[in-house]
């Protein structure tokens, strides 16, 4: 469905005013896709006021494939990965909504199933590898406990099967870093061992939580080849969580881009670079810097800070940040635009038509890139 | 590790020479004359003077320190008197190295003393450990796992009452009821383990209770913030995410992280208790270490009381140096090195 300039809601918008902000195609009962995430919420009570963390997020995902969540800090990103993962039970979060893996809602298996699948259908990656690890046991005991959880296996074939996959991982000499610890790790073969734990029992799903953020760029290139390699290896589902468009170009095969617990833009990755549709892209990809330029304007960061999800502006949420918002024939600072298919398999939510946001983009954006 | 080893050994040495040096300079600046204490009633000015050079409180400090280091090492004969040990041998008491001295109101070595006291003691302090140690850390991760809900208020809100109460409080009404008008329990009386263990631990289930109810307090309190601590950090999300079962999260991940401070303190606080508890000790009339300590101050019996500061600050130098060492062990990331 394309959006018009008719300002009458279309049906969509009506379907969300009721509350269900859903987009390609609406599902009632477990769909036949790998994963499907249907109108996710997650919201914290707070002593301040319930934090909107994710606020309706629809997208789906297909084995072998990869999806690149992108957006600032706080824009919930995070959040979406760890409510898949089921790491919100038994804190305060609400969680609402759907979380279908394989045609289970993951939101409504017991504890128990759920941990049976954590670690062995899904598994991931965490941010920051030396706080994730546990710093009192050697590498090789907790990838051994990864396998160990899930299968009864002896610690010998655990051992091989852990100095094989650390082989795999691209760490030289596993046999011994197998007995060291954490803490005698560099930085990029702590990620390499913090993949290689997520890897170990062959998971479909896949969670990277910006794997690539405390790196630096040569052991980033090497571990986005990493995974790639393994996907092709396992044929497992990723998320790529991460603020680094330049990660989401190299990795994935679709990019939703978040805001404000929000889903702004989703799209294909190629249609993202090359038709990018909504104000928020546009800044993300002005504040990237590029090396395939010979003349690069200043970069141009995104004016203002990441809303408050406490109390999030009225309307639009990106409106008081957005420089285009004089071209939206609705108040962006009142009414809430909907997220709506501008073309076919691209969605975003804004208000200004879809015509103007090519022009947009095409006349005072993209020379700038 | 065995040059870290030697230099802390050392270290140690050279603390308990400080320490007893001190613990001279502190009692010969004190006005009171110790030679007075042991004249007794009929107190003649050459009686004094007699005592006070059998005892050699005569000589300057510094002397009397260097004789009591050099006792330390080669022993000591009391009185060390050339003239004396010539005609009457059998009057000169030895007391061989590492010789902590001689207590002239008890009229003997301080050795045999520490030898009678210390069993005493050490029977206390264990107990006494192994119940606090069960009760407030188990006390602690429950608290830890049930943070803001009911179980954990009782227990925080016991811990503060348990930390209030002061021991010879606890102790006297223990004493009281539970042994003198219920008849639950015998009269704590120090029977030696070897002798009969089951006599041994009756008598010494009232002191341990005194003594382990403010260890356990904190230890409550010590347990729970430093488990709501590890079981916030990223690496129980990873053990999570692994489907790591809850218990083996909660024991395997996140005791064995909180463990290493609560370890540091229970060393600490069982090295400071094998010196003696003095309260639980005077309230039931056990005669250990602690016991000995107060009765050697209130007769100003300057040896003994050299003697129970150094055994004290041994303890609690030696049990230092075996935490830090423990460390090595406990944490992967602790190198011990010189």
């Amino acid at each position: 469905m394309t959006n018009t300039n008719e300002l009458e809601p279309t049906p969509v918008e009506l379907l969300e005013s009721k509350g269900t902000r859903v987009t390609r195609g609406q599902t009632s009962a477990a769909p036949d896709k790998f994963l499907r995430i249907e109108d996710l919420h997650v919201h914290f009570p707070t002593d301040d006021g319930l934090v909107k963390a994710v606020d309706g997020l629809t997208f789906d995902l297909e084995k072998g494939t990869t999806l690149g969540i992108v957006g600032e800090s706080g824009s919930g990103k995070s959040v979406t990965s760890l409510a898949v993962m089921g790491l919100h039970r038994g804190t305060r979060a609400r969680v609402s909504g759907h979380i279908w893996l394989d045609g289970e809602d993951l939101l409504q298996v017991s504890d128990e199933e759920l941990r049976g699948l954590r670690g062995r259908k899904m598994a991931m990656i965490f941010q920051d590898p030396l706080s994730a690890l546990h710093p009192y046991y050697t590498i090789g005991a907790q990838l051994t406990e990864a396998i160990q959880v899930h299968e009864k296996v002896s610690k010998k074939a655990a051992k091989t099967t852990v100095v094989d996959m650390l082989g795999r991982v691209g760490i030289p000499n596993p046999e011994k870093r197998y007995d060291q610890y954490p803490h005698e790790f560099s930085g990029g073969m702590r990620q390499r061992a913090m993949i290689g734990m997520a890897l170990i029992n062959n998971p479909e799903l896949l969670i990277a939580d910006e794997p690539t953020t405390a790196l630096d760029v040569t052991v980033q290139a090497q571990i986005l080849d990493l995974m790639r390699d393994l996907q092709a290896e396992f044929g497992s589902a990723i998320i790529m969580i991460t603020h680094d468009l330049g990660v989401v170009a190299e990795i994935a095969n679709d990019v939703l881009v978040m805001y404000g617990g929000r889903c702004v833009e989703y799209a294909e990755v190629d249609d993202l670079f090359h038709q990018p549709d909504h104000p928020y892209t546009w800044g993300l990809l002005s504040s990237m810097p590029r090396l395939d330029r010979l003349k690069q304007d200043r970069l141009v960061p995104v004016a203002g800070n990441p809303p408050s999800l406490i109390n999030v502006p009225p309307g639009c949420a990106f409106n008081p940040r957005c420089a285009f918002k004089e071209f939206s024939p609705r108040p962006c600072n009142v009414d809430d635009p909907a997220l709506l298919e501008s073309y076919p398999k691209h969605d975003s939510r804004c208000h200004i038509p879809v015509p103007k946001r090519a022009e947009i983009f095409t006349e005072r954006v993209a020379p700038k890139l | 590790m065995f040059y870290y080893l030697v230099r802390r050994l050392a270290s140690v040495v050279v603390m308990l020479f400080l320490i007893t040096g001190t613990t001279y300079a502190l009692f010969f600046a004190t006005p009171l004359d110790p030679a007075k204490y042991t004249c007794g009633r009929n107190c003649t000015p050459a009686i004094l003077e007699g005592n006070r050079k059998a005892l050699g409180y005569d000589q300057p400090p510094y002397v009397q320190y260097g004789k009591f280091v050099a006792g330390l090492f080669v022993g000591r004969d009391y009185p060390d008197n050339a003239q004396l040990r010539a005609d009457h041998p059998e009057q000169i008491v030895h007391c061989p190295a590492p010789c902590l001295g001689y207590s002239p109101s008890q009229s003997r070595t301080i050795n045999s003393m520490v030898a009678d006291a210390w069993p005493i003691s050490i029977s206390i302090a264990i107990g006494a450990f192994v119940l606090w140690m069960i009760v407030g850390v188990g006390g602690g991760i429950i608290a830890a796992l049930n943070r803001g809900r009911w179980p954990d208020r009782i227990i925080v809100g016991l811990a503060l009452i348990g930390f209030s109460v002061p021991t010879f409080f606890i102790g006297l009404i223990l004493l009281t009821f539970v042994a003198i008008k219920w008849g639950l329990l015998p009269i704590p009386r120090y029977h030696p383990f070897g002798a009969n263990p089951i006599e041994w631990a009756q008598n010494l289930i009232l002191p341990w209770i005194t003594l382990a109810c403010i260890f356990a307090a904190s230890y409550v309190r010590l347990t729970r913030a430093y488990m709501i601590e590890t079981m916030s950090e990223d690496y129980i999300r990873t053990a999570q995410s692994k489907g790591q079962t809850k218990w083996r999260i909660i024991f395997r991940h996140g005791l064995r992280a909180a463990l290493t401070p609560i370890v540091t303190a229970a060393g600490l606080d069982l090295g400071g208790l094998l010196g003696g508890a003095i309260i639980t000790e005077s309230v039931f009339s056990l005669h250990g270490l602690g016991f000995t300590a107060v009765s050697s101050v209130t007769n100003m019996d300057l040896p003994v009381i050299v003697a129970m500061v150094m055994i004290v600050s041994a303890f609690i130098v030696l049990a230092n140096l075996f935490v830090d060492i423990a460390y090595g062990f406990i944490d992967p990331r602790v190198k011990l090195v010189s």
